[in-house]
């Protein structure tokens, strides 16, 4: 239905007053647009960040037992992760494009990118800042190489690890939003309609909304297994 | 491949275009990144200069990064209208976190044996701020400075969605200007990236202390 001389707003069905007019927050189209629009949103958002985060952690993981066992190759890392790091997401996302097409895979390439200068920065820079003298220790008292690494190092580390972990999931997060000029995935693509349609108030506040509280929460969480973890930090 | 090559074709045949965008790319970023600039700047390094504020700083800097890029340039739009400064208070917003938090630390972390020498030879605090804390904490200043900036110049590539002008233009127009001027745009925005933060590295490293020769 076309409201003559109102503006054009597609998709926000037949729509109250506050709707057809714009208002600055209708919480009639939240309520009706949850099940069809938000809800999948968020759903899709929290899957295209656990994915990335997911295998970030991994490949950041691998780099990270490389590049503190032979120092000679942590400077390339750094400096691969540094340059992956400073692209803009959106000429990412494209430069991709021509090689994966219009694909989670490209998505995913993207965001993994960009959590693995963090991951992997936090990674060395925890095992690298275990004392001496620890490891000396432990050493002395019979542990092999991989049981000091697995046993001594790796505890030791682990504060800065969740800290990187937090940070990358959270970036992860944000970057996701921009997902949708690739594929229409996540809380980034009702803004983006809202944004092509008129300008919608309402959809862009909730689901921009919706973004910044999932990073908060996300944040959270991790804050938790931080202190589960790692008792013995003080926060 | 063949994308790659028909994008450095396109940049060959429209150097004026690319050359406008770029031109409108760096207004907003710089514009941006001045502002941040001006307000954060200031209030970092006096706070980390009272060693006060711990709790701001550190929450500036964990809220900006849960604040997505496309959120606040819809959030500007939304609340400002189109126009240049929509965008740019955006950008605005995303660069002072990076430029707060490192401003911050780089001055409450310094050195008190240094702080302590310089009160007692009689500096007042604005001395001890200008003379001794600023160019000590310098290098960690400027590494905040130049996330601000590669920040901002990513963003303002999303700005194109809002009405902002620059190389995003191109990267969000690919109904006019094909695969390859998308993929030409986001090259030639990644290396003005790229450029920014070499910049910014070089001046880092030039400020960075360095031990006096002993005589």
């Amino acid at each position: 239905m076309i409201v003559a001389g109102g503006p054009v707003i597609p998709n926000f069905g037949t729509g109250s007053s506050c709707e057809v007019n714009n208002g600055w927050f209708c919480t009639d189209w939240v309520r009706q647009h949850w099940g069809d629009t938000l809800q999948p949103a968020l759903f899709q958002h929290i899957e295209l960040a656990a994915i990335a985060i997911g295998i970030g952690f991994v490949i950041a993981f691998a780099l990270a037992l490389v590049g503190f066992r032979f120092r000679l190759v942590d400077p390339p890392i750094g400096i691969v992760s540094d340059f992956l790091y400073t692209i803009p997401s959106l000429a990412l996302f494209q430069i991709l494009v021509p090689f994966t097409g219009i694909s989670l895979l490209t998505v995913e390439i993207a965001l993994v990118s960009y959590t693995l200068l963090i991951l992997y920065r936090n990674m060395i820079e925890g095992l690298r800042a275990v004392p001496e003298e620890v490891v000396d220790a432990a050493r002395g008292s019979g542990f092999t190489r991989a049981q000091t690494f697995r046993r001594v190092e790796l505890p030791l580390a682990l504060p800065a690890i969740l800290t990187g972990l937090r940070v990358a999931t959270v970036s992860t997060i944000s970057i996701a939003t921009i997902a949708p000029f690739v594929i229409a995935k996540g809380l980034g693509q009702p803004i983006y309609a809202a944004l092509s349609q008129d300008i919608f108030k309402t959809e862009i506040f909730t689901a921009g909304g919706m973004v910044i509280a999932l990073a908060l929460v996300a944040d959270g969480l991790l804050v938790l297994l931080q202190r589960s973890l790692t008792p013995w930090v003080r926060a | 491949m063949k994308t790659f090559i028909n994008a450095f074709r396109f940049m060959a045949d429209n150097p004026h275009l690319l050359l406008t965008k770029t031109g409108e790319h760096l207004e907003l970023s710089g514009a941006a990144l001045g502002i941040a600039l001006v307000l954060a700047l200031p209030i970092g390094l006096w706070l980390g200069h009272l060693h006060r504020g711990l709790f701001v700083a550190a929450s500036v800097s964990n809220v900006g990064r849960a604040l997505p890029s496309l959120v606040l340039i819809a959030f500007g739009l939304t609340i400002l209208g189109v126009g240049f400064w929509n965008n740019t208070a955006a950008l605005v917003v995303l660069a002072i976190p990076p430029i707060l938090t490192n401003a911050y630390f780089a001055i409450d972390t310094v050195d008190r044996d240094a702080v302590e020498a310089a009160r007692g030879m009689g500096m007042t605090g604005r001395q001890v701020l200008l003379q001794v804390e600023l160019p000590l904490g310098l290098p960690f200043v400027l590494a905040g400075i130049r996330i601000a900036a590669i920040f901002v110049i990513a963003t303002a590539t999303i700005a194109a969605v809002a009405g902002g002008g620059g190389l995003g233009q191109i990267i969000v127009n690919q109904a006019s200007y094909g695969l390859s001027g998308v993929v030409a745009a986001s090259l030639w925005v990644s290396a003005l990236a790229f450029l920014a933060a070499f910049i910014l590295s070089v001046i880092r490293r030039a400020a960075s202390p360095r031990p006096v020769p002993l005589p």
